[in-house]
């Protein structure tokens, strides 16, 4: 397809996915390359491995960004996406491992030093561990804040509020007692798969199971 | 007790002890809500500990709740001193994912724009900076040219701040005609002459100088290993810039150059953003002498509005005007990282969409992360009032920081 959009340009993918994808060997579970992005999936116990193979031999310097993501509809629901930045061969690579709540991914804090940061953030906001990162503390969220508000069970409302009482010169904490319902509207065209059923179709569902019966 | 005497290593001075103290979460040279607990050992810094997170807003899951426009305007708010550069990454991004093609007016306006955006951010860095170390006078001055930055951002989109000009496609509206001609006079002369005015007191000032010569020197291979960006790479001699780098928009045509620094100080953090005001000038100088007429939207009516004299003509742009704005576009499903250079760095967006008219995921690259978590090694050993000179010359923003 070709190229319309004018987005950062980089150096050209072509054999790169294939390169990387011999290098990482046995570590590796899948390579694809979408929307002109190299995302290269291992395996999670690997991870620093991988990408100490892919800095020290492959010139990937800098970690510019670690991002959690959450499906809950998979085995393992939490994808945690390490973005490697270039700065000799100019070019970019996302990598990829998925966990869940249980298994720990294994820190990558000994091949880059900003990488504690990141992996805090992403055990803040969606409780992925991380093995060997030795401060792992919440550090986005409030002080003595429990739960994990990016998973995708999280509520956008939250479960406590906090404000300043008059009455015992403190800040204190409440749940969330919402005046109206947190209005959710779906602008989705109800052909093109809403979520619920419209006023009146399930007399025609009612019909057609009749109809199958008789 | 004259056992304990003759233990002390300090015989007659009294032992002092580490003491730990708060500065912040208000500090007015913390540039926001930041907290850190330093550990002092009489006025030198031990350790640093920074605590962010208290202007946490929950912006990532904000924008899954909503469509991609409506999603737009939480990037103002993030790095409220340079609004539509924080646009860029994200318009980018859609963009990427949807493969969709922008007029060349719209890339000049949108490259125009974002260099006013990084005068108006560095304007603001730069004077904070010179305050936090003592001087006042400069911080008024610079002050009034990013004045005249807002009024040229309010007169483009309507608002001085959070602007939501950039849209996917192109841009929201074209400019009124003597606004390219007023910005046009406004770089020619008044910026040179009051932001050189205000320099002459500062670079060579000794004062100054003292304050921020050889603090914090970073080592090129620790700012590329703390994943440094920005004017902070390029103080340390790296000379990275996303916009020649891995150009973007009408990037490719600019004729700028890189300023960097040699001695990668709190010094040359300052000299590289100086400098980079006038490249930023240059910059905007060949847009307006180069920038084409034209549309300044693609005409993709699936993804940018249509006209509102068309709407009143014309069925069809009246349904995709209201399918917009209702339900908005659909995003084929995929995964983009775009990263473009923001006035302090690399500001990045990491977009998942699955096919809906939603993002699945965003994850905003803020630029401070990297560099404030090097605050702890940058400032060991300096003494109490230097972490306020290497604060400003990270320039961080906590809008941002903490999303």
């Amino acid at each position: 397809m070709a190229v319309l959009h004018s987005a950062p340009k980089i150096t050209s993918n072509e054999g790169v996915a294939a390169a990387l994808s011999g290098a990482l060997g046995d570590m590796l579970l899948a390579a694809k390359e979408e929307h002109g992005e190299i995302v290269l999936t291992v395996k999670r116990g690997s991870i620093e491995s991988a990408l100490r193979l892919l800095r020290d031999d492959h010139e990937y310097q800098q970690l510019m960004e670690m991002a959690g993501a959450d499906y809950p509809d998979r085995a393992e629901r939490f994808e945690v996406v390490y973005m490697l930045l270039s700065l000799t061969k100019n070019h970019r690579v996302m990598v990829k491992v998925s966990t869940d709540e249980a298994s720990s991914v294994p820190t990558v804090t000994t091949l880059w030093p900003n990488a504690g940061w990141l992996e805090r953030e992403v055990f803040d906001m969606y409780g992925v561990l991380f093995a060997g990162n030795s401060d792992l503390r919440r550090i986005l969220t409030d002080y003595g804040f429990e739960g994990h508000p990016f998973r995708k069970d999280f509520p956008l409302t939250g479960y406590n509020e906090l404000r300043y009482s008059e009455e015992e010169k403190r800040v204190v904490y409440e749940p969330v007692e919402l005046a109206q319902d947190l209005r959710q509207f779906d602008f989705m065209s109800p052909w093109e798969g809403a979520e619920y059923v419209l006023p009146g179709d399930e007399k025609a569902a009612a019909t057609a199971d009749g109809g199958e019966k008789s | 007790m004259t056992l304990q005497l003759e233990q002390s290593p300090t015989t007659g001075d009294e032992v002092i002890n580490n003491y730990t103290i708060n500065f912040g979460p208000q500090h007015p040279a913390a540039h926001g809500v930041l907290r850190m607990v330093m550990e002092l050992d009489g006025e030198i810094i031990e350790r640093i500990d920074p605590h962010v997170g208290l202007l946490h807003r929950g912006t990532e899951k904000l924008i899954e709740q909503k469509t991609y426009l409506q999603a737009l305007p939480y990037f103002d708010r993030l790095d409220y001193c340079s609004p539509l550069c924080q646009e860029h990454s994200y318009v980018l991004a859609i963009e990427k994912l949807l493969n969709v093609e922008v007029p060349q007016r719209a890339q000049y306006l949108r490259v125009l724009f974002a260099e006013l955006t990084r005068i108006s951010n560095h304007m603001l860095n730069i004077g904070a900076h010179v305050m936090d170390v003592g001087a006042m006078t400069p911080n008024l001055w610079v002050f009034e040219l990013r004045e005249d930055c807002m009024n040229f951002f309010e007169r483009a989109s309507g608002a001085r701040m959070h602007s939501a000009w950039f849209r996917p496609g192109g841009v929201h509206q074209d400019v009124p005609l003597k606004l390219l001609d007023d910005i046009g006079e406004w770089v020619d002369n008044r910026l040179p002459e009051l932001f050189g005015d205000a320099m002459s007191l500062v670079t060579d000032n000794r004062i100054f100088k003292q304050r921020n010569v050889d603090i914090a020197i970073v080592s090129k291979e620790d700012a590329i290993a703390w994943g440094f960006s920005g004017p902070m790479i390029r103080a340390a001699g790296v000379p990275w810039d996303l916009r020649k780098s891995q150009p973007y928009d009408v990037y490719a045509k600019m004729d700028f150059e890189i300023p960097v620094g040699t001695n990668s100080d709190c010094y040359d953090r300052f000299m590289v953003r100086v400098n980079e005001v006038y490249q930023s000038a240059k910059i905007i100088k060949q847009c307006l002498a180069e920038m084409p007429e034209g549309p300044i939207a693609s005409d993709d009516r699936k993804v940018s509005p249509p006209k509102r004299g068309e709407m009143k003509q014309s069925m069809e742009a009246l349904i995709h005007h209201f399918k917009l704005y209702t339900e908005g576009f659909h995003v084929p499903a995929g995964e983009v990282y775009v990263g473009t250079e923001s006035p302090k760095g690399e500001f990045g967006v990491y977009l998942v969409s699955d096919g809906s008219n939603k993002p699945y995921r965003c994850k905003i690259r803020p630029t401070a992360f990297s560099h404030l978590q090097a605050m702890d090694f940058m400032s060991k050993g300096h003494m109490l009032p230097d972490a306020t000179a290497i604060l400003g010359a990270i320039d961080v923003v906590f809008g941002e920081c903490d999303r």
